[in-house]
């Protein structure tokens, strides 16, 4: 049988990337088997567990509820980018080695990638609205309490 | 790759979206944000045929204030919702419901409108729409309707929506003044499905007796619940928390829970009986702040 494949381009971390895809090809998974991007991961494939979170169009989304074509004409941007170009840590990633943020490091990627861009709309986070904000991803490890430390740090040290 | 093979289509415009649909009915669906649909297609619960992506037709977003009513477009995401400062002064029930909905990465995708057409009784706008007495205009490529809140859910994940017609818009009234408004809900994780949500609406006269009432739950039947008949008897009266009690009652008597493994179907009415009462009563005290 015929696929249905269509034509897309769009810019992951800066660079445009152009593919022929096949329309049912999910966002996550284009990333990671197309783009060799493996950085985002994926769990559980059905939207609950936070951990192939990506930024589209600046925004946190979940990249297994989406279709790679989808993100045609749009930027996104993923774990591989968030150090500098230098490779110097975002100061998230920083704080999360120095707070024991991770254990096996599954969902990191997803929670650095959601945190990165609620720290952006809030520099000055309390306690209770990191929480909020983590609430859509799903660690298995911490316990979360070293990730809410690292991220409340992580904010002081982007407050300069 | 995990959903079953389907035809894409980016539509460009709106009569092109309606004209596609028109032409393949029941074998095509519209996708907007996709939250509710993808998972279920990568479980291959649903596998269409065809998906009509309308993320493209600006004109299905956005919230515009009318004449004694707020019109929200289709395809404005609940993020946008949720930072509208006029749509949170205007309907505090809407900006009590939203946190309730999911997680922030599903509020930057997810759409009114999508949620409203995929119509799941565990969800909270549903409810919501019908306490506040919303209206949904409906487009096909030949016609375009009006439904009330109360006939567009007619039941399990099923509403009155034809094969070839998209929800293209959400119109709710403004609430009268003197109403207070509240909504609740209990899951067993935040996020997670409600065990049980109920939205409350009181509205009080000069002389501080109840002249309106809403009362909708969600979470406790293969549809919203509207239970405004049950609240009805406070009606006439000055609210008082025996009347709640009796009205919790007539709740948890009316509807028809499921149960689930997170909580069978007594504990769900015992909580749909709890929530009512403190909905009813947090709505009552908001009367004087206007919210």
């Amino acid at each position: 049988m015929d696929t249905d494949d269509h034509d897309i381009s769009l810019q992951v971390n800066g660079t445009t990337y152009r593919r022929r895809v096949e329309s049912r090809l999910l966002l996550s998974d284009f990333l990671r088997h197309e783009l060799g991007l493996a950085g985002t991961h994926v769990g559980c494939e059905h939207g609950v567990c936070g951990a192939c979170t990506i930024l589209f169009d600046g925004e946190p989304v979940r990249a297994c509820l989406m279709f790679a074509v989808q993100a045609n004409q749009h930027r996104i941007s993923t774990i591989e980018g968030l150090a500098a170009k230098d490779g110097q840590y975002h100061p998230l990633q920083q704080a999360m080695h120095d707070y024991h943020g991770l254990q096996c490091g599954y969902c990191t990627p997803g929670i650095l990638m959601t945190m990165s861009a609620f720290l952006d709309e809030n520099p000055s986070p309390n306690e209770d609205e990191v929480r909020e904000a983590l609430s859509g991803n799903l660690c298995r490890c911490t316990g979360y309490q070293n990730i809410v430390d690292a991220v409340l740090a992580a904010a002081k040290t982007m407050r300069g | 790759m995990k959903p079953s093979a389907f035809k894409y289509i980016a539509a460009r415009s709106l009569a092109q979206a309606l004209a596609l649909k028109s032409e393949h009915g029941d074998e095509a669906k519209f996708i907007a944000g996709g939250q509710s649909l993808i998972p279920t297609m990568n479980f291959r619960l649903s596998r269409p045929a065809i998906l009509i992506d309308i993320n493209a037709i600006e004109e299905l977003a956005g919230i515009c204030p009318a004449a004694a009513t707020m019109r929200i477009g289709a395809l404005t995401r609940y993020r946008a919702l949720q930072r509208d400062p006029v749509l949170a002064r205007l309907f505090p029930l809407i900006g009590e419901a939203l946190p309730h909905i999911a997680h922030p990465q599903i509020r930057n995708r997810g759409t009114i409108g999508g949620n409203l057409a995929h119509a799941d009784p565990a969800s909270e706008l549903p409810a919501i729409a019908l306490a506040l007495g919303a209206r949904f205009r409906v487009q096909s490529s030949s016609r375009e309707r009006w439904i009330a809140a109360k006939d567009f859910f007619v039941g399990g994940l099923t509403t009155d929506l034809g094969p070839d017609e998209m929800l293209v818009e959400i119109e709710l009234p403004l609430p009268q003044p003197r109403t207070g408004s509240c909504f609740l809900e209990i899951a067993r994780r935040k996020g997670d499905f409600a065990i049980a949500g109920v939205a409350a609406m009181v509205t009080l006269d000069a002389r501080d007796q109840c002249s309106d009432v809403r009362l909708t739950l969600c979470g406790v039947g293969e549809a919203p619940v509207d239970a405004s008949a049950e609240a009805a008897a406070l009606i006439g009266q000055v609210p008082s928390e025996a009347a709640f009690r009796d009205i919790a009652a007539s709740v948890q008597a009316m509807i028809d829970p499921g149960g689930s493994v997170h909580a069978g179907a007594d504990y769900q009415r015992h909580v749909a009986g709890v929530l009512t009462e403190r909905a009813l009563r947090t709505a009552t005290e908001r009367v004087p702040y206007g919210h």
